[in-house]
């Protein structure tokens, strides 16, 4: 086992890629660390896909290279590069009995069929498949056959890490916690490496531990769930992550703080000076907007109830602003004016966070 | 390995294509040439064999002849067929599996042992040297295929469809005809692109249906071979003639072909 | 599934299907089993022979020698075009612009008219003025089928292997394009053989449209009558009269209509009985 890393990797289905948006992937340096849980996180046609089949192996990267550990692996094909992938669509063996399914990888390796039974009962108790060993796989259901495609990867014990491209996809509702559960608990029973393809935050951050988020086949940030939600490094990671999603409001700045709407909206630092020509803009969660007696003047547009909390749209001017406000709370009849807490104030320039 | 994947698919079209290149390749030559010299490619390239053919109206009759009966008979497969299969794909009634292996196996009923029967039949019927003969006497085995494509592509449309019409009040008819068939249209084509085929290609109950009037091109072409002589040339130029309209009708459905032959389920 | 409902209406439906191929299968039918059951002398006048006839064909050589050589034609045909077939469309581009192309080359095949085939089989093969008669005198191989029975076969066979395998060829591949591409990768992580991906990924999902294939060619084959008799016209002697070839001389050249009704009958029968046991095995598979 050991860490698997991509340098200065980029990669274009096309045959002569030119301009900026025929790359798939644009140029990325990622590390992926022994034994973590990752989670893949972007809208559909961001390149999660592409990234995941170019770590199995699946694809070769058009430029940069593949390293799991000290080991150049970019053209190595993927049944020797020890890992194991589940898809959206599960994948198994119609011919074969579930028992012959999970043996299969095993058995195509060479290993002797006494290994090949201790491993094979081994992984079907943890799936709890046990007792449909004999069956044919073709007859079980959309869960249990994504248990044997899981069951598949987990049953090689060379492999060094778990690729998952949205498994959930065809899985019933009530099912999809259950799996979920099941996916964690194994991730700390193996301690293989898990990365989890998933266009769903709720996924994403119950299940990892560190969140990749890609947008239009970049990397935009790597952290934790935390992270992601208080130092969005990426407007596109503010609006995609969290519910409601961040607000994002032009700015320009003066004297290192941003002004909004001819309004000085303090921050935490101040702001280093930036070169003309780009696009500024402040970037405040509605967890951290509050309404204050003085600050930037709004009229309420509409109030919805989510429960503990209400969430309230404002306008200022053209802009609209979304703020939560705890269950019962008075708000402001007239004249109301909100205020940023500081510390959770970013400042974004071309979309990425310069303060 | 990888690289070599495209031999055999091109061997495999070059083998096809080699006879049809050598029957345009004669078509375009003398009988002379044919006769006395071996050649790769037309020595004297000419164009009087199809000259002929356009000219002489018991050639160009027996192409219109052939397209006639197998349009006619295109189009009533296919018209009977389609409320068959849907009473197939949508219903249980007396009968129905039976019936349904009946059909199919007229399929497997071997022409030869009907040409007889067949001419005496519409004999009696005073159909004889008609299209409607030819159209008729091959919905026998094109009616079956046609059923059997619908019923499946029928079988892919899920039961709400009707039920949500009918819950919108339409009329069954209207339904049929402006809804149902429409979302079938792929597998209509496919039907229709298979009796098209099997009636252009089938000979030996259209020959012994016809006599003058409805004869066939490619009867045309057999009767001309035995009768005056040996006139090669212009037999390669009739055959190469009746390919034209067969390679029309693939190049219109191409993108259908792969689907159509998995019979609209795999 | 989902469930039909019972609807004796349903009958309306399927009624003007029923009435055509009735009027075309059953009364042709019927005159058949009148022919094979009497015994005439020209002018119409019947005299009823029983089953005399039937008897007569079943025991006659002539009769077996055709069935034999009908069996045997059917046999290798079948046991050529479907694995050729099949590895054709294992080789085929599973996507692209070259698919199209491949598609409507391999179709021609099909849709030319049947003594077109054997038309242009027979100026293809004639050891003078063909491009493969010449083609093999020219290797040192004494080559005329229009003579010899060995050549007439290998013909034979040729043509059928020529007009007739793209019918595999584009079944099978329409069962291998419904394989996800999923399965495909998931065999390569799972570092199976290519031998395994066609046992376990490929042959399963390609087992329907086979049954089909090989009951369509086993069908055509054993009706064929065109393609052979325009290339050799059963010759050389009978080496290549299959069964239709034989039928149809009894009836039209002998005008012995009523061994020839029997022989049709029992050929029918035949026809009927070998792909009812052939889907009948095929679909207790499936449902095992």
């Amino acid at each position: 086992m050991s860490k698997i890393s991509l340098k200065n990797m980029r990669h274009s289905y096309l045959a002569n890629p030119a301009a900026d948006a025929d790359w798939a992937l644009k140029t990325m340096s990622v590390d992926w660390s022994d034994g973590g849980a990752y989670a893949l996180l972007g809208p559909s046609g961001c390149g999660k896909t592409t990234l995941l089949n170019i770590i199995s192996g699946l694809l070769a990267p058009t430029e940069g290279t593949v390293w799991f550990g000290d080991k150049d692996v970019t053209n190595v094909p993927p049944d020797r590069r020890n890992i194991a992938q589940v898809f959206q669509f599960p994948v198994v063996y119609d011919t074969m009995s579930v028992y012959d399914n999970l043996a299969f990888p095993l058995r195509n390796r060479g290993v002797s069929e006494d290994d090949v039974d201790r491993r094979v009962r081994e992984i079907a108790t943890m799936l709890e498949l046990d007792g449909m060993l004999t069956n044919r796989a073709s007859g079980l259901t959309a869960d249990g056959k994504q248990k044997i495609s899981l069951g598949r990867g987990l049953v090689r014990d060379d492999v060094s890490a778990i690729l998952f491209d949205e498994p959930l996809t065809v899985i019933d509702p009530h099912l999809k916690w259950v799996l979920r559960s099941k996916l964690k608990e194994l991730h700390q029973r193996v301690g293989t490496t898990m990365i989890y393809v998933t266009h769903d935050q709720t996924e994403a951050l119950t299940f990892a531990d560190q969140v990749v988020v890609m947008h239009e086949g970049t990397v935009v940030q790597i952290g934790t769930p935390v992270e992601l939600f208080e130092r969005p490094r990426h407007t596109f990671v503010g609006h995609f992550i969290g519910s409601p999603g961040m607000n994002v409001l032009p700015c320009e700045l003066e004297g290192g703080s941003p002004l909004f709407g001819g309004i000085t909206v303090p921050t935490s630092q101040p702001i280093a000076h930036r070169p003309g020509g780009e696009r500024l803009e402040i970037g405040v969660r509605p967890e951290f907007v509050t309404f204050a007696p003085e600050g930037i003047p709004v009229e309420i547009v509409r109030v919805s109830d989510a429960g503990r909390f209400s969430i309230v749209d404002t306008r200022h001017g053209d802009h609209s602003i979304k703020l939560l406000a705890p269950e019962g709370q008075e708000l402001p009849s007239e004249g109301a004016h909100i205020r940023f807490d500081p510390g959770h104030t970013q400042v974004y320039a071309d979309g990425w966070m310069v303060g | 390995m990888r690289k070599a994947t495209w031999l055999a698919p091109t061997l495999y079209i070059l083998f096809l294509m080699l006879p049809i290149y050598w029957l345009v390749n004669m078509s375009f030559k003398t009988t002379n040439e044919i006769l006395n010299v071996f050649t790769l490619w037309p020595q004297n390239f000419t164009l009087e064999n199809y000259e002929k053919i356009f000219t002489d109206s018991t050639w160009y009759n027996g192409y219109f002849n052939s397209l006639a009966y197998v349009l006619l008979n295109t189009a009533i497969s296919v018209t009977a067929a389609l409320p068959a299969a849907y009473a197939f794909s949508r219903y249980r009634f007396l009968g129905d599996k039976h019936l349904f292996f009946w059909l199919l196996t007229n399929r497997m009923a071997p022409p030869a042992v009907f040409a007889l029967p067949f001419f005496q039949l519409y004999s009696a019927v005073n159909l004889f040297d008609t299209h409607i003969a030819v159209a008729l006497a091959h919905t026998l085995f094109n009616i079956p295929l046609a059923v059997w494509i619908l019923e499946g592509f029928m079988s892919g449309v899920p039961k709400e469809l009707d039920e949500t019409a009918y819950v919108d009040g339409y009329p069954f008819w209207r339904f049929f005809l402006r809804i149902f068939m429409p979302t079938i249209a792929a597998g209509i084509g496919v039907a229709a692109f298979f009796c098209f085929m099997f009636s252009w290609v089938e000979l030996l109950l259209a020959k012994t249906l016809t006599a003058v009037v409805a004869k066939p091109i490619a009867a045309t072409m057999t009767r001309t071979a035995s009768t005056s002589g040996y006139e090669l040339g212009l037999l390669a130029a009739a055959g190469t003639l009746t390919i034209v309209p067969g390679a029309f009708v693939i190049y219109f459905v191409r993108n259908y072909i792969a689907k159509g032959f998995a019979l609209g389920r795999v | 599934m989902a469930t039909k409902t019972y609807n004796p209406k349903a009958w309306l439906f399927v009624l003007p299907v029923v009435i055509l191929v009735a009027f075309n299968a059953l009364i042709p039918l019927m005159t058949v089993v009148n022919y094979s059951v009497q015994e005439t002398f020209g002018d119409n006048v019947f005299f009823w022979e029983g089953v005399g006839w039937f008897e007569q064909v079943l025991h006659s050589e002539r009769f077996h020698a055709s069935l034999l050589r009908q069996l045997s034609f059917t046999g290798i045909i079948l046991a050529i075009e479907v694995p050729l077939g099949v590895a054709i469309a294992l080789t085929m581009p599973r996507r692209g612009p070259w698919v199209s192309v491949c598609l409507v080359f391999m179709a021609m095949p099909l849709l030319i008219p049947w003594n077109v085939v054997g038309a242009t089989w027979n100026i293809f093969a004639l050891p003078d003025i063909g491009l493969l008669g010449r083609g093999i005198n020219a290797m040192g191989i004494d080559y005329n089928f229009t003579q010899q029975p060995l050549a007439a076969w290998f013909t034979t066979i040729l043509m059928d292997v020529w007009h007739w395998t793209s019918l595999v060829v584009l079944l099978a591949y329409a069962g291998l394009r419904s394989i996800p591409d999923a399965y495909y990768q998931a065999a390569k992580i799972d570092g199976a053989s290519g031998w395994a991906v066609f046992r376990h990924i490929q042959l399963p999902k390609m087992k329907r449209v086979l049954t089909i294939a090989i009951l369509l060619r086993f069908m055509d084959s054993f009706m064929i009558y065109t393609e052979p008799f325009v290339l050799t016209g059963g010759g050389p002697g009978n080496t290549t009269t299959f069964l239709s070839i034989d039928l149809v001389k009894i009836a039209l050249g002998q005008f012995d209509l009523g061994p020839a009704a029997a022989m049709s009958l029992i050929y029918f029968m035949i026809v009927l009985l070998l792909s009812w046991i052939f889907y009948t095995l095929m679909m207790r598979n499936e449902d095992q």
